[in-house]
This record gives C-alpha cells, structure tokens and sequence, in this order.
C-alpha cells in the first residue's frame, strides 16, 4: 500500500511539473509579446520597455520558468498588473466563494444524483425508472447557463425569493450569503446529478446482475439488505470516479455560472484577467485550476484503492 | 460496420425522438439558407421586445429583429460548429489514436499520455483562453472546441483498434504480406467505424454546448451572424421585462443537444447489442 501511495506520490508531482511546463510554453509560443499585450496599441516604448524589465521578459526563457516555480514554491505568485496587488491575496480571496460553491454544487448533486440512481435501478423498467432517466436525459441537454436563467425568471423575478446575482461578502452573514450562493449552485448541479444519477443507475445495476448478489439472495438475504450490504459499495468504484471527472466540469461551469450571477469568484477572476490581459493573474489561475484537477483525480485514484481492496494487488 | 435500418431505429422510441429532432433541425438550419420569416438582421425600433403574437411567432427582442428568424439562422452556425470542431477532432484523433495502437511502445506511450494530460485542463477554460488570445469569433471558438475532441477520439480510436488488431482476420491478413498501413485502413478502420460515429454524435451535441457556452461569454459567434448562446447573452438584460427573450434560444440548445444525445445513445445501443443487454 505504502509502495502504491510513494508511486502515486511521485506521478502527481511529474504530473504537476508537466502541467506547468505546458502553462509556460502556452504563454510562451503565443503571438505577440506579452508586455505588448497587456499594454495594448497605446503602448510607449518606454513603458513597454519597463513592464518587459517588470515581468522579467529580458531573461531568458528557462530561467523565468525556473524562477516562477520557485517563487511559486514560496507562495509569491506575483503581482496583478490589473489590480496591483499580490496575486496570491487576490485567489485566496476569490477562493472563498469558488469552494463554497463547489461543495455546495457537488453536495446537492451527490444528494439527488445517488437516491435517483439507486431507485432507477431498484424499480428497473417500471415508471420510475423511465422518469428518472428522462429527468437525466433532459438534465444533461439544459445548458447550465440558460437554466442559470431561468431560476432567476422564477425564484427572483416572478417569486423575489433569492438575489438574481452579486455577493454580499461573508461578512453580512452565512444566510445572506448562502442565499447568494444558492441559485448558482442549483444550476452548477444540475447536470452534474443528471450524469452522476445515471452512472449511478448503471453502476448498480452491474451490481446487482454479479453472482454475489444472487448467493447473498439465497442466503436470505432480503432485496434490501442486498443492495445496502453488497450492491452499494461495488457499485460506488465507477460512481466515485465519475465525480472526479466531474470536478473539472464543475470548475469549468463555475467560468460562466459566475458571469452569468456576477459572482466574484475565481472563474469571473480569470475571465476578467482574461479580458484585461493581466497574463500573471491568468498564468497563475490555469495552473491552480489544473492542479485541482490533478489532485482531485490523484485523491479519486488513492480512495478506489481503500473502497476495493481488490485494486491494491493489482496496482503495486 | 452494419447501419442500422429505418424499422430498427422506429422500434426504439429513444432513437426515432433523436433522430427525429436532429432531422428537423437539419431540414430548419437547410431552410434558413432560402427562407426565414423575416431577415434575422432586419431592426425595426418600432416593433421591439414585442410578445410572441401571430406576427412574431417568438416575438422580437431589443432591436425588433424576430426572433424565429433568429434561431433558424442560429442552427446554421450551431450545426457548423458541431460539424467542424467534431471533423477536427476525429480526423487528428483517430489518426493518432490508431497510430498510437498499431505503433504501441513509445508512440503509444506518448500519444496517450498527451490525452490523458489534456484532461487536466478544463475544456471550457483552455478554450477561453484560446479565443481570448486568437480573438474573439466563431472559427477561434471551432478550433478551441476541437482541440479538445482530439483526446476523446484519440483514447477512443486506440482501444477499439487495439481490439481489432488482436482478431485472427489481422493475423490472417498480415500472412497474406499486407501491411500495417494498409490493414489499418481497410480493416481496422471499417470495424471501428460504429463506435466512432455514435462517440461523434456525443461530441457534437458537446461542441454546441461549448460553442453556446463561449458565445454566451461573447467570445463565440460575432454580431451580425446569430448564435444561440449570443442570444441569451443579449437576453440576461431585458428578461425582467420580455421572459421569452431568455426562454427560446435556450430550449433550442436544450433541444438540439437532446436530439444529439438520443441519438448517440440509440445508435450505441443499436450497434452494440452487448452494452445493451449490459444496461437493460
């Protein structure tokens, strides 16, 4: 198991260390030159002269890289060009409503995805069934923006329940703010549940048709039993790495559910960098963004192994 | 690859529903090349954010511009998205992927590593970023969304050729001294052809997501040519007052990308009769 983990260990670092390689020779091979486009046509040759000094495009290539990933090691991610501040200040910030609204996204998905996924299979070609999958159907064609929309139309506009957009800060209060956060994270999970309440169903499914399934039926065992004492834990391996993969939707989605609620948040942070060409703060957010992602997947790969002691042997 | 017939697909309602929808679509987005009920760039100030009615069908958003017409021509650039940034995909894709299978050691090792590292990378972020640095427009958007079919098809390609080349009609085939290149193209290629298609189906319902998803940002298609994702964009602003304006363009997405998906499952279902007593 320690073998596996150090093996684990050392691919997420290699895989990390590509992922910045890549970041940097994006920013790198793109036209143009940077201090060019940030400054924009206006540009003076002295102040293109003086951002090139600043962001250190004067040396050369490998030895930037080398300096950005050491600072990067020491926490300095440099300074915003836009917003003048520490760029790292300005991520933890806007990280305190991206998380939030993940977890609130992937919370609300895992709790209508899996009980969806488990009745669609326990009621199998019955009514329940079929309406579960068209709910899924339909869950997965909704673009989440436009259900974004459409729950402002109602819960804002026509019922004036909860704020069409905008955060009050955590400062006003967690009601204030989790209402803020609530119409994002129903249209961020949405999708999510409709995929996962499949890959649920599918998973139990192939469960339930194993050899273990009808021994444990002969034993006595009720239906119910079965399913929560065998069905359900085998059936967790593909349903786990789905919500890995979903991560990286969810981080994705948040791009444009955090325009379309003008949420300060990550997403609008890199979208707006983006826009107003700050590439420190865009260089900088792709690489976290792409960490996450390699985590999360390390984090899925690492918990396969404890739910099915099975996959140990086979991996070391 | 067998096609499936016409009374094949009829005795699947899921199947006939997509293919239905997406016929229908296609026969609209092949209309709004001749005739739309008026043209979807035609202002008229005086008949603005009017309500659906007999006149305008869907009513007219900001500019009185009607807003069927609109869509209609949205289909267009939607199909088109779909068609090309699916075609990049599958042409680079395959291509490497059975590469990848026939070549195995290190060109296996590379080009599958490469899709894998690809994944780590939100889609919809990297493509952000390609549009915003190439420039905002639809063909900036086609080419960003197709970069990221190119692992989908790659990872696919290669482990349904791998399959194919472990049959004995390749052994049999490499006796009678063909070569890699040519059982690729006339063996391995015929046999994967199924799966490729329906995992296409899948992609271009993805790639008008993504294209809506961009030009809803205002990164995708350009005004004066209509996008559905531009229209709800435009949309967010007058919704308090005209709800259609948000309402109509979304279901087309909705709708095309159902029409999309049911296909792409039916056909899977129909071609792989395995995965469909799997799933039953």
């Amino acid at each position: 198991m320690l073998a596996l983990l150090v093996r684990r260990v050392i691919g997420l670092v290699l895989t990390l260390l590509a992922a910045a390689v890549v970041v940097f020779v994006v920013m790198e091979v793109l036209p143009g030159d940077p201090a060019a486009v940030m400054l924009g046509v206006q540009a003076t040759p002295e102040t293109l002269a003086a951002l090139r000094t600043e962001l250190g495009l004067d040396r050369p290539a490998p030895v930037r890289f080398a300096t950005w990933i050491i600072d990067l090691l020491q926490g300095d991610l440099g300074i915003s060009y836009t917003y003048r501040v520490p760029v790292a200040g300005l991520i933890a910030e806007r990280l305190t409503i991206t998380v939030p609204l993940a977890l609130l996204s992937i919370a609300l998905s895992t709790a209508i995805a899996l009980p969806l996924g488990i009745l669609a299979a326990a009621r199998h070609d019955r009514p329940a069934d079929a309406g579960i999958m068209v709910f899924s159907q339909i869950g997965v064609a909704v673009p989440n923006f436009w259900f974004a929309l459409l729950l402002v139309l109602l819960f804002s506009v026509t019922l004036g329940w909860l704020p069409s957009g905008g955060f009050p800060g955590w400062q006003a209060g967690i009601g204030a703010a989790f209402a803020a956060l609530a119409l994002p994270a129903i249209s961020l999970a949405l999708p999510q549940a409709a995929i996962l309440a499949r890959v649920t169903r599918s998973a139990v499914l192939d469960a339930l048709g194993e050899d273990y399934v009808r021994t444990a039926r002969a034993k006595g065992l009720t239906r119910a039993a079965t399913l929560r004492r065998h069905v359900l834990r085998n059936a967790l391996i593909p349903v786990v790495t789905i919500m890995g993969l979903q991560f990286s939707f969810l981080l994705a989605g948040a791009i444009i559910i955090e325009n379309v609620f003008y949420l300060p948040g990550l997403g609008r942070l890199v979208f707006q960098a983006i826009a107003q060409r700050d590439l420190i703060v865009v260089r900088d957010i792709v690489l976290l963004l792409a960490a996450m992602v390699i985590f999360i997947n390390f984090a899925v790969d690492v918990l396969y192994t404890l739910i099915d002691p099975r996959l140990r042997g086979q991996r070391t | 690859m067998k096609f499936p017939r016409a009374a094949a697909i009829m005795q699947r309602p899921a199947l006939a529903a997509g293919a239905t929808i997406t016929l229908l679509l296609a026969m609209v987005a092949l209309v709004s090349l001749v005739w739309t009920p008026y043209p979807y760039t035609d202002m008229n100030i005086a008949m603005r954010l009017q309500p659906p009615s007999a006149r305008h069908w869907l009513g007219t958003d900001q500019f009185g511009r009607d807003i069927l017409s609109m869509l209609m021509a949205g289909s267009r650039n939607s199909f088109a998205v779909g068609f090309v940034a699916v075609g990049i995909g599958l042409g680079i894709g395959v291509a490497l992927g059975t590469t990848a299978a026939v070549r195995g050691g290190i060109v296996d090792d590379v080009v599958m590593r490469l899709a894998d590292f690809t994944f780590a990378f939100p889609a919809v972020l990297s493509a952000i970023m390609i549009t915003a640095w190439l420039g905002p427009g639809a063909v900036n958007a086609i080419i960003a969304i197709g970069i990221f079919n190119i692992p989908v098809f790659a990872r696919l390609s290669r482990g349904s050729a791998l399959q194919v080349l472990s049959r004995d009609f390749i052994l049999a085939a490499r006796a009678a001294g063909k070569g890699m290149a040519r059982i690729t193209v006339e063996h391995v290629l015929p046999n994967i052809a199924g799966i490729l298609v329906v995992q296409a189906t899948i992609q271009f319902a993805l790639a008008i997501l993504a294209e809506a998803g961009l030009a809803y940002l205002g990164l995708g298609t350009q005004p004066p040519n209509p996008s559905w994702g531009r229209m709800l964009n435009e949309a967010q602003t007058f919704m308090h007052r005209s709800p259609w304006l948000a309402i109509f363009p979304g279901a087309a997405i909705a709708l095309a990308v159902l029409g999309f998906n049911l296909l792409g499952d039916g056909l899977r279902d129909l071609i792989d009769p395995k995965l469909r007593r799997a799933r039953s």
